[in-house]
């Protein structure tokens, strides 16, 4: 083990082999803050300028100063009290003026360094050195800043220290050349077609809501303005009443037809834009995902760094035998961190592409398991309690048919959790974790135990009390949670997933 | 591997006593606004005197004296051969397990009051989206730094 420099809890002293940042990264910071400053004091200039009071400047400008002078102290301080040092296994980061905080990143945990300049401190020549680890809460360590001779030879000596372990990059050369890509699965236009009716959404509605608004803003019409609508009705009142019962019953049907049309129309227009011409392949560097008409992505995600895929559907199309397919992975696509791979596929056909990323979809004869029998009352009765609750209010100020609303709602609240408790299910096994849930549009998510990274088990004072918990794995990119199961069985995943995670590093994984 | 340590209920390390003292600090200086609020409300002569500020006092009392107390011994850790587990929580109990082979980096964090008392936080952070930074406050510094050497020590024999 290295030899750990003891921390300096006072000012200036600093350990051996301890540095300190650019002694100019407190000027850049100054001067960002004097940029930020700028606009405050314009408008402040402006509305002196603006009354003619020439003599309250003289107030201003030493107060202007004061403020500055503290930042630039603050600024110098927090310089002062910010060491790094690059030992023998890992980078250290202590920083603080009063609060102390030390951060050790391993060698074998960064991913890459990278090199970042913005204008302000460009013009000093300084960089900012952000050190990737992968880390789920974006904490990453961060050394701003450094001269950009300093940055290019702290970043040569991690990527040197990376590689004198026996981490060989995995990602190794760059061959763009011999793609010989293996098509997995494509959408058609026909395909594309069905998926669109599937995708039915009166979005569209809400912006038009959203227009009319404009409209009110811009126009001046008031859209909320009760009188406007009941204009409006009155005159279609008289035109509908004028047509007589068989038309009336007629025009509800257009309306509604004319809804579906609109619905699905939007549906179709944003499935057409955003899955045209989908391609998933596998190529030498991992999954390769191409769509979109207007804007076309092009996202290649490597095999390992898939942590979990999940199938999931809905509540139609599920009737029809369609499924969609995602992974979970570090990577990100345009700030969701799930991929979607294959949108609107059979079983048959997601199967494969599960098989290639390295997972196995679910066998016969897992040994499955569902919720504590305890939870399922327990929440039953949450729920429909509430509900009964609501109808208290009901039955006293409303009239007398309407308290059945509140219990048959609870009612069939019951009966529906009742019959998803049979589907809410989990199951371990060779090297996965696989869990199921959904009645009408049940959806599946598998994960591999050795890709975990932590477990918890939480319990609240009603779980305590009645002997279940939630457990909660720690998922790159992703959640997975299983609720509401006994505690001796969340026990056992544990120690299920530990065993499995205690087979190789983290950094085997990435 | 061998799992017992962790499965056995009774296992726990306790944080360091000081750990009672920070807290009751802690609560004590949140207390104090609703003590001010309270008496700010006792000099508005509405109600009989005592009204107010009595029950206030006695909550502001236990949430000092007992609560801490209380939460300290909920509290707890095991330092495996390789995962640490953390446990936490007086109403909500939750029991996280961070094996080393996962951790990303390693934080010692210090605040002022943690300070004075020569405490520390160990944080663990993990590439997971739920537990992304594992939390053990109360460790004695010195205990925290040795800590973080050995999980640091392990993360690089695990690779090689």
């Amino acid at each position: 083990m290295a030899s750990v420099p003891v921390t300096a809890r006072h000012g200036a002293a600093m350990p051996a082999g301890h540095r300190r940042t650019n002694p100019l990264s407190f000027a850049v910071i100054g001067v960002s803050q004097l940029a930020r400053m700028a606009v405050p004091l314009a408008i402040g200039a402006v509305t002196i300028f603006d009354k003619g009071e020439m003599g309250k400047l003289l107030l201003i400008i030493p107060m202007v100063v004061a403020v500055l002078g503290v930042n630039f102290f603050i600024a110098w301080l927090r310089w002062l009290r910010l060491t790094y040092v690059a030992g023998a296994s890992d980078i250290r980061v202590e920083s603080g003026i009063l609060s102390r905080a030390a951060r050790s990143v391993p060698y074998e945990r960064i991913q890459d360094v990278s090199l970042e300049q913005k204008l302000i401190p460009r013009l000093f020549g300084l960089v900012e050195l952000r050190f990737e680890t992968g880390a789920g809460g974006k904490d990453e360590l961060k050394l701003a800043y450094l001269s950009r001779d300093e940055g290019e030879a702290l970043r040569r000596l991690v990527r040197a220290r990376r590689a004198e372990g026996t981490l060989a990059e995995p990602e190794g050369g760059t061959d763009e050349a011999d793609e010989q890509a293996q098509l997995l699965f494509a959408m058609d236009r026909q395909r594309l077609t069905t998926f669109g009716f599937f995708e039915f959404s009166l979005a569209v509605f809400a912006v038009l809501g959203g227009a009319a608004q404009y409209a009110e803003t811009f126009m001046g019409i008031e859209a909320w303005d009760p009188d406007l609508w009941q204009q409006v009705f009155a005159l279609q009142e008289r035109w509908i009443l004028g047509l007589g019962p068989m038309a009336q019953v007629l025009g509800a049907i257009a309306a509604l037809v004319a809804l579906l049309v609109v619905g699905s129309a939007t549906g179709m227009v944003r499935t057409y834009l955003r899955d045209w011409g989908f391609r998933l392949e596998r190529t030498s560097r991992g999954f390769r995902r191409r769509r979109g008409l207007l804007t076309r992505t092009d996202v290649v995600m490597p095999l390992h760094r898939v942590q979990a895929v999940s199938i999931s559907t809905g509540i139609v199309r599920n009737r029809f035998g369609w499924k969609s397919l995602a992974f979970v992975s570090l990577a990100q696509d345009s700030g969701s961190s799930s991929h979607v791979v294959a949108p609107f596929a059979k079983e048959e056909e997601l199967a494969p592409i599960i098989r290639i990323a390295g997972f196995a979809p679910p066998a016969d004869g897992l040994d499955w398991h569902r919720t504590s029998t305890r939870y399922r009352f327990d929440s039953i009765a949450l729920k429909s309690g509430t509900l009964l609750l609501a109808a208290i209010p009901v039955a006293m100020f409303a009239p007398a048919p309407f308290v059945f609303v509140p219990l048959v709602l609870a009612a069939g609240s019951a009966a529906a959790n009742f019959l998803a408790w049979r589907f809410r299910r989990h199951a371990l096994d060779g090297s996965q974790i696989i869990s199921v849930r959904g009645l009408l549009a049940p959806s599946v998510q598998i994960a591999q135990r050795v890709k975990l990274q932590s477990v918890e088990i939480a319990q609240g004072p009603i779980a305590r009390r009645r002997g279940y918990a939630t457990l909660h794995l720690g998922l790159a990119g992703g959640t997975f949670t299983i609720r509401g199961i006994a505690l001796e069985r969340a026990r056992v995943l544990k120690d299920a997933v530990l065993a499995s995670i205690d087979q190789r590093d983290f950094s085997a994984l990435t | 591997m061998d799992n017992d340590a962790v499965t056995t209920e009774d296992a726990l390390t306790s944080l360091h006593p000081n750990h009672v003292k920070l807290l009751r600090l802690q609560t004590g200086l949140a207390a104090i606004p609703f003590v001010i609020a309270s008496l700010v409300l006792e000099g508005a002569d509405l109600v009989p005197p005592g009204l107010i500020f009595g029950p206030v006092a006695l909550l502001a009392l236990l949430a000092i004296v007992r609560v801490p107390l209380r939460r300290h011994h909920a509290r707890g850790y095991v330092m495996g051969a390789d995962l640490l587990r953390v446990v936490r929580g007086i109403l909500f109990r939750s029991d996280s397990v961070v094996p080393f082979g996962r951790v990303q980096h390693i934080d010692v964090n210090q605040g002022p009051l943690e300070r004075f008392y020569g405490l520390a936080t160990l944080t663990l952070h993990t590439a997971g989206t739920h537990n992304a930074s594992v939390h053990l406050p109360g460790l004695e510094q010195g205990l925290a730094r040795a800590m973080r050497e050995e999980i640091r020590a392990h993360i690089r024999q695990e690779t090689l």
